[in-house]
């Protein structure tokens, strides 16, 4: 089994600023993405999840420890090969939908024809090809995070890190935008890590789905749910989804109620 | 059909505009208010005369050099304090007491500083316009959304790319929207510094006429002067909107 990514013993500290101590965030946790799966990590809010996709992403540093990809040191810098989906609206307002999907690519200096064609495959594949020269104000919440998905996938990573992606969006299009993930992952062979709070969500997608501690966070278990690869929202029609949920609930429902403490602390 | 809709608001507002300029004619006189017709005809015979035009040209001369120091320098130190939290967080409420701070008030220390004459005026003009060119561009770059540096940053952006396809895009309605106001403020403090102590420009006319008791010239350069700042602000409204088109209105 090819291991594409991995993090040996990575925290994350927050150094203490002006009237705050220092916090520990992040670990240690060690883990691994194999080539090709599809890993959800859920935790409850705050343990440090978003930490972790930016410690894996070369976005934030780790205090301690090391993350790699693809056998090399991340530090700090993005890696080639590696795409981020973040939770908030990031598509650029200023350009329209084409313009998105075209950014990262006119900035390595890919010629012409290559752009036209992978973006237009890009916005046939996330069904934006009716909205082309809209712009992102002219398009709801889901178009928007489906022009950052596109804008993600023109430049053909092989690596896709999603940061709660669906999280602003309504339970059917959640629904509708998770089937359209797992086809993307299927036909791209991309190996993918969503970071997510929605339980049902993670077991849907997921061939694995790490669980995170409290924080600082670190995983307390790991779930196989072995499903088939060719898979859709349909799945929680199974009788042995709910199965799936119920266990994660099982290993979270402590954690998520010594989080909700750490809020009430952290908010006297 | 659509050019009649787009100037039928303007058209309306001209039109109202010159009634109720002659209804007041009617009730005031013509030693207080001089008809709008008349008043256009005297515009008219000034623009033609020869002692006229270097009057124009000192207002606009000294205008033009305001507005470009309130502008770059507004940016530039706005780009400054926005990217420095500290100086921003020491600098704002200065600058903001400062923006609420009648400045005609400082114009004694002003013509101290500078003497009678073009610097005055050009330092009064850029006084005004240059601290809401400051705290708007201060609050863009302070406030640019931080995911799009972060999608830049994934997309493997350099710091020059980050820069020009990233912070200038994001920021630039803002600004704008600053450089707005501060051309309407400039063209203020301009003609303020012009009021007093000048020996040229619109000002200096509209006060000598104010002295000759010369109301036709006194409304022919107040029209002269509404005229240049409609146009004026109408195009920049213009492009702003066209800034502005991708977000959220």
């Amino acid at each position: 089994m090819t291991i594409v990514a991995r993090l040996t013993d990575v925290s994350r500290i927050y150094p203490p600023r002006a009237g705050h101590a220092a916090v520990h965030a992040l670990g240690p946790l060690s883990m691994e993405l194999r080539a090709g799966e599809f890993f959800s990590v859920v935790g409850p809010s705050g343990c440090g999840k978003s930490t972790l996709l930016d410690v894996l992403a070369g976005l934030a540093a780790p205090s301690q420890g090391t993350a790699e990809f693809e056998g090399k040191p991340v530090n700090g810098v993005v890696p080639d090969g590696v795409g981020v989906v973040f939770q908030e609206d990031a598509s650029f307002p200023w350009l329209t939908v084409e313009d998105n999907v075209a950014f990262g690519l006119r900035r390595l200096g890919t010629d012409a024809a290559e752009i036209r064609r992978r973006v237009d495959f890009a916005t046939g594949f996330m069904g934006l090809r009716d909205f082309r020269r809209a712009y992102p104000s002219q398009l709801s919440g889901g178009m928007r995070q489906r022009v950052c998905i596109a804008r993600t996938l023109v430049l053909q990573p092989r690596l896709i890190l999603l940061d709660e992606p669906f999280g602003a969006l309504d339970q059917q299009t959640r629904l509708l935008m998770g089937d359209e993930l797992l086809r993307l992952w299927r036909e791209t062979s991309a190996t993918v890590m969503l970071i997510t709070h929605a339980l049902d969500e993670a077991n849907l997608l997921s061939d694995r789905i790490g669980v995170m501690s409290a924080r600082p966070g670190r995983f307390i278990d790991v779930v196989e749910t072995g499903w088939p690869r060719d898979r859709d929202s349909r799945l929680a029609e199974r009788p042995d989804f709910g199965a799936v949920t119920s266990r994660l609930w099982s290993l979270l429902r402590t954690e998520s109620m010594l989080a909700l403490g750490q809020g009430a602390v952290a908010a006297q | 059909m659509t050019a009649v809709r787009t100037l039928r608001g303007p058209l309306l507002l001209t039109a109202s505009l010159l009634v109720a300029w002659q209804l007041l004619h009617q009730w005031a006189g013509d030693t207080a208010l001089t008809a709008p017709l008349p008043t256009l005809e005297h515009l008219w015979t000034m623009i033609g005369q020869k002692r006229f035009v270097p009057h124009v040209t000192e207002t606009g001369l000294a205008f033009l050099q305001a507005l470009a120091i309130a502008w770059i320098a507004g940016v530039g130190v706005g780009v400054l304090l926005g990217g420095h939290r500290l100086s921003g967080e020491v600098a704002e409420p200065i600058l903001v007491g400062l923006y609420s701070l009648p400045k005609i008030t400082l114009y004694p220390v002003i013509l101290l500083l500078f003497g009678l004459g073009m610097p005055a005026k050009v330092a009064f003009g850029a006084l005004h316009g240059i601290i809401p060119v400051v705290l708007f561009t201060m609050s863009a770059v302070r406030n640019v959304n931080r995911t799009y540096l972060r999608a830049g940053r994934s997309m493997r952006l350099t710091p020059m790319q980050m820069a020009w396809r990233i912070l200038i895009p994001a920021t630039l309605p803002e600004i704008f929207s600053g450089l707005r106001i501060g051309f309407s403020l400039t063209l203020l403090g301009t003609m303020l510094g012009e009021l007093f102590a000048s020996q040229r420009g619109l000002g200096f006319l509209l006060m000598t006429a104010i002295d000759l008791n010369d109301v036709a010239t006194i409304l022919a350069i107040a029209v002269l002067i509404s005229l240049f700042a409609v146009v004026a602000n109408t195009i920049l409204l213009a492009i702003d909107r066209r800034l502005r088109r991708g977000s959220a209105a």
